[in-house]
């Protein structure tokens, strides 16, 4: 065994180390700890990912002296260590780009214990991403899911408690839905280890033995990671959640926390259940309608918001139906779309929260609509940014949103069925989209009075006045720009990842 | 080799159009659509009144809570609804579940080699004579390792949720909010009992923790009897006495200790399973106190974070610090 072969499970240690020290450090050494965590969870995901990529083989990683059916075990191909690097280079800037309005709006005595929820955070998506056993994915689903409600409500203020509340309520849910599903599986397979339950699956599925357990334990599964990652009618606590917490609580959750869940669900379509057996089942049927509903209701109710942040929350419901409707459409290609557009996805949103934050900055915090006329010229970088991201949601080629949609548009061209709703509701939202990304970039691009700003006292923010800030920003503008022109590799490394899946 | 053309016949195509609005000698747009700076916006004295009215009139209708038919109706609907998708949840569930596997049949799907296992050969294997105890925490460390650190991050949580920052008084001193008001100070009873009590009731969670790997016991419900002690403890005696031996300070140097120790053996564990590196641990005589390697040394740092997570609950909710 080599010895980089360790690293997936050093990355899954070291975050969750980092966790428990961040609690007797203070607020600065927790940063630059965590900083570095991330950092070195990185290059080590990097270093992983390049030696997938010269074996071309997945290899299982005991965790323990017992071998797999006993003991735990992780399991690492393309596709895993890929994840791993994307979301610790997507966390690594939500973490740095809002260093300001961290310390502005959390207690003095509380911010190391952000970087205890961020650490963990991290931790728990690298766990399930690279867990090979369904009951330690729920484990680090509940770890994800305190993290993200401490990340919620860590600015104190009346809507966040809300937010974290109502957070709470819907996530628990959904955790116990899974749990339900898990229990089921584990009844009639009696394992939990993916590869064994998915052995003991197809005998059930060929024999026809405990047929309808087997479709509640689905749809348990995937209603359950449906309401934690805000599927369209599970979608309520989402707006206030992302639009009052924290900047980077605000984008570390819309591009990952979510991100992490769907990522589960590809596994247990895949690695548990088996695909052909989901396609079976009709389950995806209930996704693609919801996905398709949500893709229209969300754009709506963005379109209906006049306040910055929550139109952005919103526009992510629309996104999360993207993504359930490319796994409605139940073919591989479907699935590889849906995963090309969490990438971008992920890319797109964490981009738009932190340039509407710069805007914001340049308009005195105000985040309605409104106040934000002009702030283009305001704060020039963060124009920019807000304008790629939003041609990018928008799906204007050059840039990543173009290239999801076209994948979602050739793969539903293989589902004869779906064909015409997916090209009619992709049309539909893309429209809804334009409207309100569009709308918003003309307002800020609309010249404000001299009087006005000298009588509201908006201040102009150059790039170099907050340069942290900014340099995440033109990171997160070349990484969208490079996921537009050069998509080839990045789906090419999706599908080689998807084949070692199954 | 490209054609001679005519310069007259040359400034009709589009290629002389765009090269002159690119280098600027003429923009086609000047002259032809008239550009005009945005309308201010104006609106007339009466027109601001009536709108405000009658935005006054719908703000009114709609949080006349008794008279709106819309909310009234959709809570009605709601009550319906809600149990009617409870009861068919409940059905749905239910007849699933007529459907598993008999409970305890021993043909069934979980009575397979992974059971007879750890039945069969876990005394061996893990030194412990609770099976349950070497499969939580050998087999199976890795779902432990995260379960503990679930309890710490639901500590952290709370902390967030429920610590005030201490506050001071004009001359810089601490003021200690009175957190007894409305209590009993010195209760005779309370303390009598709890100077009876509490002894035997860490003493008891100690040996729970450290019998965890002999019999019924653990880290988990041997520190939450520890909790439960301490608790009790500070409800008779106060904050002050307390701390004299549990503070913040000592529960998070403890928590960090504990999780880092369970942290570094099973790393350590992990590492040399994974590799195939002999473990230099000795497993011991099963039954013998020091024994099972490294199950007793981890039930002892659950145990330790699991008291000082039902420590620290208690203290946030009662008064939001140490």
């Amino acid at each position: 065994m080599e010895f980089v072969q360790n690293f997936p499970f050093m990355s899954i240690i070291l975050s969750l180390f980092a966790g428990p020290v961040s609690t007797v450090l203070n607020g600065k050494w927790a940063k630059r700890l965590n900083l570095f965590v991330i950092t070195a969870v990185g290059c080590m995901s990097a270093a992983v990912l390049a030696f997938e990529l010269r074996t071309k083989q997945e290899y299982v990683y005991m965790m323990g002296h017992f071998p797999a059916p006993w003991g735990n075990e992780i399991r690492v191909g393309i596709l895993e260590a890929a994840m791993a690097l994307f979301f610790c280079i997507i966390m690594l800037l939500c973490v740095i780009s809002g260093v300001l309005e961290r310390e502005r709006e959390i207690e003095e005595g509380k911010q190391n214990l952000y970087y205890v929820m961020v650490n963990l955070l991290l931790c728990s998506l690298l766990a399930l991403i690279y867990t090979n056993d369904l009951f330690t994915a729920y484990v680090f689903v509940e770890i994800n899911t305190i993290s993200a409600c401490g990340l919620i409500m860590i600015r104190q203020t009346g809507r966040t408690i809300e937010a974290a509340t109502r957070y709470m309520i819907m996530s628990l849910l959904g955790s116990g839905l899974l749990l339900l599903g898990i229990c089921f599986l584990y009844g009639l397979t009696g394992h939990l280890l993916m590869s064994n339950i998915k052995e003991q699956v197809a005998v059930l599925q060929a024999s026809g033995e405990y047929h309808i357990p087997l479709l509640v334990a689905i749809c348990l599964m995937s209603v359950g990671i449906a309401i934690k990652s805000a599927l369209y009618p599970f979608h309520t606590w989402l707006p206030d959640a992302y639009g009052y917490s924290t900047l980077s609580s605000a984008a570390i959750l819309s591009s990952l926390v979510s991100k992490g869940y769907i990522f589960l669900l590809i596994k247990i379509f895949y690695r548990v259940i088996g695909f052909d057996i989901i396609r079976d089942s009709k389950v995806i049927n209930v996704l693609f309608v919801f996905g398709i509903a949500g893709m229209i209701m969300g754009s709506l109710s963005a379109i209906k918001e006049n306040d910055i942040r929550r139109m952005i929350a919103y526009s992510s419901v629309a996104q999360i139906g993207y993504i359930y409707m490319g796994f409605g459409l139940g073919t591989t290609f479907g699935i590889i779309a849906s995963i090309y557009h969490i990438v971008s996805h992920a890319a797109t949103k964490s981009l738009l929260f932190v340039a509407a934050s710069g805007l914001t900055d340049a308009s005195g915090k105000n985040k309605l609509f409104a106040e934000l006329t002009g702030s283009g010229y305001r704060n020039k970088l963060a124009g920019v940014a807000f304008t790629v991201g939003s041609l990018s949601m928008v799906g204007f080629p050059m840039f990543s949103g173009f290239i999801s949609k076209l994948l979602f548009a050739q793969a539903a061209m293989e589902n004869q069925h779906k064909m015409l709703i997916t090209l009619i509701a992709l049309a539909i939202s893309t429209i809804l989209n334009a409207v309100y990304f569009m709308k918003t970039v003309i307002r800020i691009y609309t010249p404000e009075k001299r009087e006005v700003i000298q009588e509201k006292g908006f201040d102009d923010i150059a790039f170099w006045e907050q340069p942290v800030k900014s340099a995440a920003l033109v990171c997160f503008i070349v990484l969208n720009v490079f996921l537009g022109l050069s998509s080839e590799p990045v789906i090419h490394l999706i599908q080689i990842g998807l084949s070692m899946f199954a | 080799m490209s054609r001679k053309v005519p310069d007259q016949e040359y400034e009709k195509t589009l290629s002389f159009h765009l090269k002159q609005w690119l280098d600027g000698t003429k923009d086609f747009y000047v002259e032809r659509v008239e550009m005009k700076p945005q309308e201010e916006f104006h609106e007339e004295e009466s027109v601001k009144i009536d709108r405000n009215k009658e935005r006054r009139q719908r703000m009114a209708r709609i949080y006349d809570i008794a008279n709106n038919w819309e909310l009234t109706g959709f809570r009605r609907f709601y009550k319906i609804f809600c149990v009617f998708f409870c009861l068919f949840l409940v059905f749905m569930l239910l007849s699933a579940v007529s459907y598993m596997p008999s409970y305890g049949h021993p043909e069934n799907p979980v009575n397979n080699e992974v059971s007879e296992r750890y039945i069969e050969s876990g005394i061996q294997e893990t030194g412990a004579i609770n099976i349950v105890t070497g499969m939580i925490l050998d087999y199976r460390a890795f779902d432990t390792l995260g379960e503990s650190h679930v309890l710490f991050i639901a500590t952290c949580t709370v902390l967030i949720l429920l610590r005030k920052d201490k506050k001071k008084d004009e001359n810089g001193n601490d003021i200690e909010e009175n957190d007894r008001i409305y209590e009993p100070k010195n209760d005779l009873i309370l303390q009598t009992a709890a100077r009876i009590l509490v002894p035997p009731i860490i003493i008891f969670g100690i040996y729970v923790i450290l019998c965890g790997h002999l019999g019924p016991g653990g880290g988990f419900s041997g520190g939450a009897i520890i909790g439960a002690g301490l608790i009790l403890y500070l409800n008779a005696f106060g904050f002050k006495k307390t701390e004299r031996f549990f503070s913040e300070k000592t529960y998070k140097r403890l928590s960090v200790g504990a999780l880092g120790c369970y942290c570094l053996a099973k790393s350590y564990s992990f590492y040399t399973g994974a590799n195939h590196i002999e473990s230099v641990i000795p497993l011991g005589t099963p039954g013998n106190i020091i024994s099972s390697g490294l199950i007793l040394i981890l039930n002892i740092c659950v145990g330790i974070v699991v008291a000082g997570t039902m420590y620290t609950f208690y203290v946030m909710f009662r008064k939001g610090g140490y």
